[in-house]
């Protein structure tokens, strides 16, 4: 086998572009930044920005006090339940270590984050068999949809250190929720509450026209993207 | 009730072709003019994602703000050559008149206008162009009386649409040179009360930096986070 390291990037089969109907155009004389990192590290349509983390907002920054913070799991569970900022510095803590891909179209490589793995809360709270999908709830009042199943199995977390340090506010501090494996506005800055759902309803980029499940190696961007 | 429970509704178009048809530039500015097929007409304050494809399939998109009225035959939009910048690069140094780019859009349902509320605009270098599409909606459907604009910029030299701006009514602040008789800073609090006055609802756009800045300012002036919704942009557009 080779390493894919060795392969040339022009031997990677490029995703087949969508259809709308005419030829796609190349662009002429375009031939792009070389590329960077390993060769499908990266999703389609994202490039590596490196030591840069840019932001996306579509709000007032909040200033969170993390003693008025509380995280509630709540709705088609057995035991709804409440958290304090101290309590959930009290459970087993976890970290994630890899990649974040945001729609805007950056990829933030081997970033570190540290918290609780959600999968402790749903533990605790007990997600009855009916719960499918989950609304993410910020204390700003942004929403965000998930599949009950992109929150569990070792997947998504509640995180508040990102290198080792408190997160920082402009970036979702003190707290927020990590799903990597999804577009980042899934992972809603100051989150406080998951609402366990029997059925999908959209948050709040989902009503503005971005996708429902929103998985960077599809590029599920927007509505109706496959 | 937050703001960002509201209802709003807005067109999204898919994937699409638009040939450049007239474009200038300066040495940090390009203003592209587009024939966009199928289109399907945008609300003033929503993008497009513009995608450059290479011979091996290779790709890159970005997010631009359209500067057009909706009613517009073409659709503009004004890139900004960042430094190393993929996509703004390109455009700038190698775009002409017959290319034809993939577009995607309109999109986004939440940073736009309808014409119907009074509002207030405040943004900083590129982050005028929604408000120009808004200013020219406005002008269009008799709607200028519900519109204020705050233009933030270096010099009248780099703001984009200064001329257009300061003709339609817009408050401009120069931060690194005088205009008329006002000395360069920000925008001061005493400048921004009387363009907030009424205002229903408060739209920021410009870089982290900026927004974060102007959301404060109208927080200062009275208005309610909630009425203030943000679009900003890093490197990314």
């Amino acid at each position: 086998m080779i390493p894919a390291a060795t392969i040339p990037a022009a031997t990677i089969p490029a995703a087949p572009p969508r259809r709308y109907g005419g030829p796609v155009p190349i662009t002429r004389g375009f031939t792009g930044r070389p590329r960077r990192g390993r060769p499908g590290r990266v999703p389609p349509g994202q490039y590596d920005t490196g030591a840069d983390w840019p932001t996306l907002t579509a709000e007032v920054t909040p200033h969170l006090v993390p003693d008025e913070w509380t995280m509630t799991v709540d709705g088609l569970v057995d035991n709804p339940y409440t958290w304090t900022w101290r309590d959930v510095h009290a459970l087993p803590g976890s970290t994630y270590f890899g990649d974040i891909h945001c729609v805007t179209t950056w990829s933030k490589l081997d970033v570190t984050f540290g918290g609780v793995s959600v999968d402790t809360l749903l533990d605790i709270a007990h997600p009855r068999p009916g719960a499918a999908f989950v609304m993410a709830h910020s204390t700003t009042g942004y929403t965000t949809n998930l599949p009950l199943d992109d929150l569990r199995g070792d997947k998504a977390w509640i995180v508040w250190e990102y290198d080792g340090r408190p997160l920082p506010v402009e970036h979702g501090g003190p707290v927020r929720l990590l799903v990597p494996h999804l577009y980042f506005w899934k992972s809603a800055k100051w989150i406080t509450r998951l609402e366990l759902m029997e059925s999908d309803r959209p948050g709040f980029w989902e009503q503005n026209g971005y996708h429902d499940r929103g998985d960077p190696w599809l590029e599920q961007r927007y509505q109706g993207d496959p | 009730m937050t703001g960002l429970a509201e209802e709003t509704r807005a067109p999204i178009g898919g994937w699409t072709t638009g040939t450049l048809v007239e474009m200038d530039r300066d040495d940090r500015l390009v203003r592209l003019r587009l024939d966009v097929a199928n289109r399907v007409d945008h609300l003033p304050g929503q993008h497009y994602v513009l995608r450059l494809r290479a011979e091996e399939g290779y790709t890159a998109s970005r997010s631009y703000s359209v500067a057009s009225d909706p009613a517009d035959p073409l659709l503009e939009l004004m890139v900004e050559c960042l430094p190393g910048g993929e996509v703004s690069g390109f455009l700038h140094d190698e775009a002409r008149p017959g290319d034809v780019f993939e577009l995607r859009g309109p999109i986004g349902g939440w940073f736009v206008w309808h014409g119907d509320t009074p509002i207030v605009c405040i943004g900083g270098g590129t982050g005028v162009v929604p408000f120009v599409s808004m200013l020219r909606h406005a002008r269009r459907i008799g709607a200028e009386r519900l519109i204020r604009v705050c233009a933030v910029g270096r010099s009248r030299a780099v703001l984009p649409y200064a001329d257009e701006l300061l003709a339609a009514g817009a408050f401009v602040a120069l931060t690194r040179e005088n205009l008329d008789g006002r000395v360069a800073a920000p925008p001061y609090l005493d400048e921004l009360e009387p363009l907030v006055a009424g205002a229903e609802r408060a739209y920021v756009c410009g870089s982290v930096g900026f927004a974060s800045y102007a959301t404060r300012l109208l927080g200062e002036a009275g208005v309610p986070t909630a009425a203030i919704r943000v679009e900003q942009f890093g490197e990314t557009g």
